[in-house]
């Protein structure tokens, strides 16, 4: 066991912890009650082995390397690759030096980021611009000429905007690890690195479509969702099946009787609890297609709960037993 | 139970002499009415005279098309999410190619409804524009005998495409905004396209 205090914070976590894991343990206890101290993440996805150590959004400072050996890290480190040290201190919100640092990282990561969020179906829960949001400035100093790529249709139901595309590699993992065949890679190096499937060539997979879902922006979508709502437009529901493939555990995005989208439930970090396959994202696009559980719960600082829909759902639901209930007497 | 010390005892007083005559209440109440023959008219007369309205009035909105005669709204939906009366609704298209004289980027409003009888002309939805497309301008919106005529779509609402017969709505920038497109830095309105197949 080691003992870790972030941001004056102490925690006792296992040998091997990343820092990144020891925040979000402290965030996640339920006696915690102070600000969300976890570093933000881009490339970091807690479900898939080996992600993260590309975006470097979630550097913070070590300001006690251990207790056997006190001096300082020289530099900010990534908080998702370095683990912890019994009495390390770690600083990430208290340190200005830090959050100037990640104000840096965003303006890298936006430099080629094209700002369509008008169009792109990934704006309203989209990682990076939350991220500007919280770190970047409404400017940009870059001046140069944003490099472009063609659309590529990854299969029929997956659309690549390689330019929207910030190379976190999470796709790259989940092909390798979740999908059976590996069908899409990077290719080339630096800044002509892309994510292809190089002949444009799409390769079946049940589980495909689990992309969509580990991008943090709008690089791979959902080709059955394109311009069909804004997400802020629709309901997120709980909602399960029976499928033969996955745990058939979902949140369908509902507008009417019309299941628009279905992806998989993501916790409070934005990741992907279950993997589901894609018959279960792409083909059941029907209410009755599946058992709704109740609303999604959507943090109140997301555009999603403009929508109202939590609190909606749960008045009709009332209503509906006082009903029952009147007509008993 | 008495809530408040504010409630009056209401005691019906027989009246005097003099109030029983009634003539010098008449008499005041017809001071107060010979008076008002001789001030400054309040009212105006309407159609043929017309009120004086603010440069920056609210009144009917347009949509906007860009120098080309493309449309600039990209169906974003910032416009309906900020509508504290909920009074737009939109449903969005992909362009397909050859149509990009018609849509300035690859996504466009199919329908574009704002009910006029919702709208309270706030201007939340030109402020939330982040393509320049939408503005209220100083044309009033019309009496109409039935509701359905009052949801305006996108027949009414976008601008025609001959220049002449653009709506101007250059009053409505501010200096403030001017200052802001003046610098290339801030690039919120350029399109971003993607390569070209």
């Amino acid at each position: 066991m080691a003992k870790v205090t972030i941001d004056g914070q102490t925690i006792e976590v296992p040998d091997g912890t990343t820092i990144l894991q020891a925040a979000r343990m402290i965030v996640d206890d339920k006696n915690y009650t102070g600000v969300n101290i976890a570093p933000p993440t881009m490339c970091y996805h807690s479900k898939l082995k080996t992600s993260g150590g590309y975006c470097r959004t979630c550097i913070v400072k070590v300001t006690k390397g251990s207790e056997k050996d006190p001096r300082p890290m020289p530099k900010p480190v990534a908080s998702c690759r370095t683990t912890v040290m019994d009495g390390m201190e770690v600083v990430n919100l208290t340190s200005p030096e830090v959050l100037e640092s990640r104000k840096a990282v965003v303006e890298f990561l936006l430099i080629n980021h094209p700002l369509d969020c008008p169009i792109c179906d990934q704006a309203g829960e989209c990682h990076l611009q939350d991220l500007g949001y919280e770190h970047g400035l409404a400017k940009t100093r870059y001046d140069f000429k944003r490099r472009t790529f063609n659309l590529i249709d990854i299969g029929p139901y997956i659309k690549l905007h390689m330019t929207r595309c910030i190379m976190c590699f999470r796709c790259i993992k989940v092909a390798d690890q979740i999908t059976d065949g590996r069908y899409q890679g990077m290719l080339f190096r630096g800044d002509a690195s892309e994510i292809s499937t190089y002949i444009s060539k799409a390769i079946d997979n049940d589980f495909s479509g689990n992309v969509i879902d580990v991008c943090p922006v709008g690089a791979l979508t959902d080709r059955t969702f394109r311009f069909k709502s804004r997400v802020w437009f629709t309901k997120p529901m709980d909602a399960h099946r029976n499928c033969t493939k996955c745990k058939g555990k979902v949140s369908i995005w509902l507008k009417g009787d019309e299941v628009l989208r279905v992806t998989g439930r993501k916790d409070q970090w934005g990741e992907v609890q279950d993997w589901i396959c894609n018959e279960c994202r792409f083909e059941k696009k029907h209410v009755n297609d599946w058992v709704i559980e109740g609303p999604t719960h959507i943090d109140r600082h997301s555009v999603i709960s403009a929508n109202h829909y939590e609190n909606l759902s749960s008045l009709k639901l009332d209503i509906g037993k006082q009903q029952k209930q009147l007509n008993k007497k | 139970m008495q809530l408040t010390n504010r409630s009056k005892v209401v005691v019906k007083k027989e009246m005097t002499l003099a109030e029983r005559l009634y003539i010098p209440a008449i008499f005041s109440g017809m001071i107060i009415t010979f008076k008002h023959l001789f001030r400054k008219k309040v009212t105006i007369q309407y159609p043929e005279q017309t009120r004086e309205v603010s440069k920056i009035w609210r009144g009917q909105h347009v949509l906007k098309r860009d120098e080309i005669g493309a449309e600039r709204c990209t169906a974003c939906g910032l416009c309906a999410v900020a509508c504290p009366a909920e009074a737009i609704t939109m449903i969005a298209a992909e362009r397909k190619p050859g149509e990009e004289h018609l849509y300035r980027e690859e996504k466009y409003a199919a329908t574009y409804e704002i009910n006029m009888l919702r709208c309270i002309f706030c201007g939340d939805c030109e402020e939330a524009c982040p393509k320049e497309a939408i503005f209220l301008t100083d044309r009033k919106v019309e009496s109409l005998y039935t509701r359905a005529e009052l949801v305006y779509g996108k027949d009414i609402l976008v601008e025609a495409i001959e220049k002449d017969k653009r709506v101007d709505v250059t009053v409505r920038e501010t200096p403030e905004v001017a200052e802001f497109k003046a610098h290339k830095e801030f690039g919120h309105n350029t399109v971003f396209e993607n390569k070209k197949n």
